[in-house]
């Protein structure tokens, strides 16, 4: 993974820039000890690393200010940090940046049941948003799988989603309104508690600009009220060209599932291995989880049970309590796990048209064999957000080139059905040089334009999303 | 100018050397910018719809009508109400699919499922220099690079032409219902639509005009009467309940402001929070619909009266002057907000030529 040579000028000003920030800054919250800068070197994409110049860790808007004044003064690169669990490298510094994490900015500053929305600091962790509102009977609907960890800011920079979008939206879908504070130190409000926007909707591009068009500090997050209940029903099917055609029925039958879950046999043996949930042995399995009160919820499973029966199910099992509900789940969440057990692994997260699974999967299949790679598929059947976990060995040599590889033919297959490169991971570097293969020079020159006009020197989290060679003469200005 | 095709639209703007008003139907501008009329009613018909994917790609210049035509003849629907403000706004024409997205029009539903823009999968568009860009796609998860397609939704043509517009749509609901509710005053009466917003029973419509609070429920047969006889327990007042045909007209009507047509004055369209929305209407003493739980007052004025209503909504949302003459149609925007939206129009259009000075 190539990254920008880093700039010795601003190497060889470390003592300054430093000094100048400790002087802006309460004295614990700048890092700059190589020993204490190893926590940064990478965040949840570890196969690249490499330590900071220096991290600091504000406590408010006005500090994030000041520290942003000074890098842009400087001539500083920064990386916006929330909790570190990027999968695509958004997190990873260079030599000649500073780190800025929010961690310590995790406040709640306001909750209004009335209006339905909370305002948090954006270091505050996703689960622990719920969690502040779950006493009234309300959560907060994006539900990314490292929801215990991950913080407001990274959700927002990557536009998060989660095991339920299908029904409530991603993370853009969702928020309301922020803080945001620009390269040059300067703070502003965009959208509000209200949510529409006034004029240009601001809001809706920096959700997902990856920490490139600011740094947000607080957030205003739509809260909605909890469902009476919730009930899962697993259903293996012989053929991934039969569940995908199930799971086109149910949608088309106008039933909205919260959530519909896809393995494929290598997934479900690997995680039958591991977690022994008791799941079928076939070659497709769905998890459908339905919402609602008891009535509501037999309703919708009567409903779903009469589509997924006319495609001739190997097994169709429903949850009786609640204990059989948290087994149906249990295959599903130890899936990771399960992979992680067998080997390394990187996980990819394209989407595709729904329409094209079968397809896709066969193909995936077919370059498993030809790059001698495992490769198990876990999916987010609604919405067509695939995760092809490819297993690999790191400590073989040309292993992780070999999957990487790989990885880039199954994006670039995503790509040509009519999907993208990454549904909810973000761009990163991981798939940085790939944008050209979803995009022509021109949609990528609009996209850097607002970068230009947020940021006009480059200096916030420069090196990532555009492909390096495409984006190399701003960054150079 | 009407183009009927990406390219020569290309070509149109990039050849102009005038300013060019840019519009689909003409049957919800607001605002005034003035130039060379540039149509989009030309590039039309759908480009993809797969109704098991509920995706649907249509040219910007696609009559809305043609497009929900399309989507019901496979029980669909564009989820975020299209409304039709030509009664409003005293227009005729055509409303183009392109035009809603541009104005980001949304009806009642926007409180369960979100604007326009929410339901907005990708775009194309031509910018100000005549250059053809893409942006997001036709499938329901894409975080690839920047979000241009929430940043398009609401531009009003003041960052490109729209050329092409994918949508996720919603199946039609087997059952829809209203509680309507009387016999409380304003205040009461959108408390109980805030109470109903967070109940557990997923509302899809939550307004109040003319004395009435009006709540709606949509889906499976069982859950809508199941939901039904829950709210009416929570909400209290005077409840009878409409169904079917005679909820979804209540539903038109909220939508397409029906309370104004007809009736002189100016029309403002304030966005604030549900539990500021009596007082406003209140303290402006015009005639007001309230939707989406209060957080949409539609209010009715005699004209002139744009400074009293800054100053009532100052801090707590903001008001658009959506009908009537003179002084500013849109809310200011605080500086260092405005200096963005000035650099990216100046970016996307550096010519200055597309509904020059629309939006500020």
């Amino acid at each position: 993974m190539d990254m920008p040579e880093p700039d010795l000028g601003v190497i060889a000003r470390k003592a300054r820039i430093v000094a100048r920030m400790r002087a802006a800054l309460p004295v614990d919250a700048v890092i700059d000890a190589p020993e204490e800068l190893r926590v940064y070197e990478c965040d949840a994409l570890t196969a690249y690393r490499c330590p900071p110049l220096a991290a600091v860790l504000p406590r408010t808007t006005a500090e994030v200010s000041a520290v942003l004044r000074i890098a842009c003064e400087e001539g500083v690169p920064v990386v916006p940090r929330g909790s570190g669990t990027s999968l695509a490298g958004g997190a990873m510094p260079t030599a000649d940046s500073v780190i800025l994490g929010v961690a310590r900015m995790n406040a709640v500053l306001e909750t209004d049941y009335d209006n339905r929305f909370i305002r948090v600091q954006s270091g505050r962790t996703n689960l622990s948003v719920s969690g502040a509102v779950e006493a009234e009977g309300f959560f907060y609907a994006p539900d990314p799988s490292s929801q215990l960890a991950c913080a407001i800011a990274g959700n927002i920079a990557m536009n998060s989603g989660g095991a339920h979008c299908l029904k409530y939206g991603v993370t853009t879908n969702n928020l309301l309104g922020v803080t945001l504070v620009k390269m040059d130190g300067t703070v502003l409000t965009l959208g509000g508690p209200w949510g529409e926007p006034a004029g240009l909707d601001l809001l809706g591009v920096v959700c997902g600009s990856e920490g490139q068009l600011g740094v947000v500090t607080e957030a205003w997050l739509r809260i909605l009220p909890k469902p009476e209940g919730a009930r899962p029903v697993l259903v293996g099917f012989d053929s991934n060209e039969v569940a995908g055609a199930c799971v086109s029925d149910i949608i088309k039958a106008g039933i909205l599932p919260v959530a519909i879950e896809f393995m494929d046999r290598p997934c479900i043996r690997a995680t039958e291995a591991f977690a022994k949930a008791g799941y079928p042995d076939c070659e497709a399995l769905l998890i459908i989880e339905v919402e609602g009160s008891e009535a509501e919820i037999a309703e919708q499973l009567t409903r779903i049970r009469q589509i997924a029966l006319a495609h001739d199910p190997v097994e169709f099992r429903e949850a009786a309590d609640e204990d059989q509900a948290k087994r149906i789940w249990l295959g599903r969440k130890s899936a990771f796990g399960a992979m992680g057990q067998l080997g390394d692994y990187m996980c990819l997260d394209g989407t595709i048209p729904v329409s094209s699974l079968p397809h896709v999967l066969k193909r995936i299949g077919e370059m498993s064999v030809q790059f001698g790679l495992d490769v198990g598929n876990v999916f987010h059947a609604g919405d067509g957000n695939m995760h092809p976990l490819i297993l690999f060995d790191a400590n073989k040599p040309g292993d992780l080139e070999k999957c990487e590889a790989f990885g880039a033919e199954i994006l670039k297959l995503c790509v040509e059905v009519g999907g993208c490169l990454t549904g909810e991971h973000g761009v990163g570097i991981e798939k940085r040089d790939l944008m050209s293969v979803q995009f022509d020079a021109a949609d990528m020159e609009a996209q850097m334009r607002v970068k230009d006009v947020f940021d006009p020197k480059w200096l916030l989290n420069p090196a990532k999303v555009f492909p390096l060679g495409v984006s190399e003469t701003r960054r150079a200005g | 100018m009407r183009p009927t095709t990406e390219a020569d639209l290309a070509e149109a703007i990039a050849a102009a050397t005038a300013p060019l008003l840019v519009r689909g139907g003409g049957t919800r501008t607001i605002g005034q910018a003035v130039g060379d009329v540039l149509e989009t009613g030309g590039l039309t018909g759908v480009a993809l719809y797969e109704p098991g994917a509920l995706t649907l790609v249509v040219r910007a210049g696609t009559p809305v009508a043609e497009v929900e035509r399309v989507l019901a003849a496979d029980r669909q629907r564009l989820a975020f109400e299209v409304p039709d403000l030509r009664g409003l706004l005293g227009r005729e024409g055509v409303s183009t699919i392109g035009g809603v997205v541009a104005a980001n029009a949304s009806g009642p539903r926007r409180v369960q499922v979100g604007a326009a823009r929410d339901a907005l999968l990708g775009v194309r568009f031509v910018d100000g220099s005549g250059t053809v860009i893409k942006n997001g796609g036709r499938v329901m998860k894409n975080v690839t690079g920047y979000d241009l397609v929430k940043l398009l939704a609401g531009s009003r043509g003041t960052l490109g032409v729209l050329t092409e517009v994918s949508f996720k749509v919603q199946a039609l609901p087997e059952a829809e219902a209203t509680l309507v509710i009387g016999g409380l005053g304003d205040e009461a009466g959108l408390a109980a639509l805030r109470r109903a917003l967070g109940s557990p029973f997923d509302i899809s419509g939550a307004a109040r005009h003319s004395g009435q609070s009006l709540i709606r429920v949509e889906g499976m047969a069982g859950s809508v009467a199941y939901r039904l006889d829950r709210l009416r327990a929570l909400v209290g007042g005077d409840v009878k309940v409409a169904e079917a045909a005679v909820s979804a007209a209540l539903w038109r009507d909220v939508r397409d402001v029906a309370l104004f047509h007809d009736k002189p004055g100016e029309v403002w369209r304030i966005v604030t929070l549900s539990t500021a929305a009596a007082e406003i209407a209140g303290r402006l003493a015009g005639e007001a619909l309230w939707d989406c739980g209060g957080g949409l007052i539609w209010l009715r004025l005699d004209h002139g009266r744009g400074a009293e209503v800054a100053a009532a909504v100052a801090g707590r949302g903001h008001a658009t002057r959506v009908r009537g003459d003179g002084g500013p149609v849109f809310p200011p925007e605080a500086p260092e907000v405005a200096l963005l939206a000035a650099g990216l129009r100046a970016k996307f259009d550096p010519r200055g030529i597309l509904n020059a000075g629309l939006m500020g």
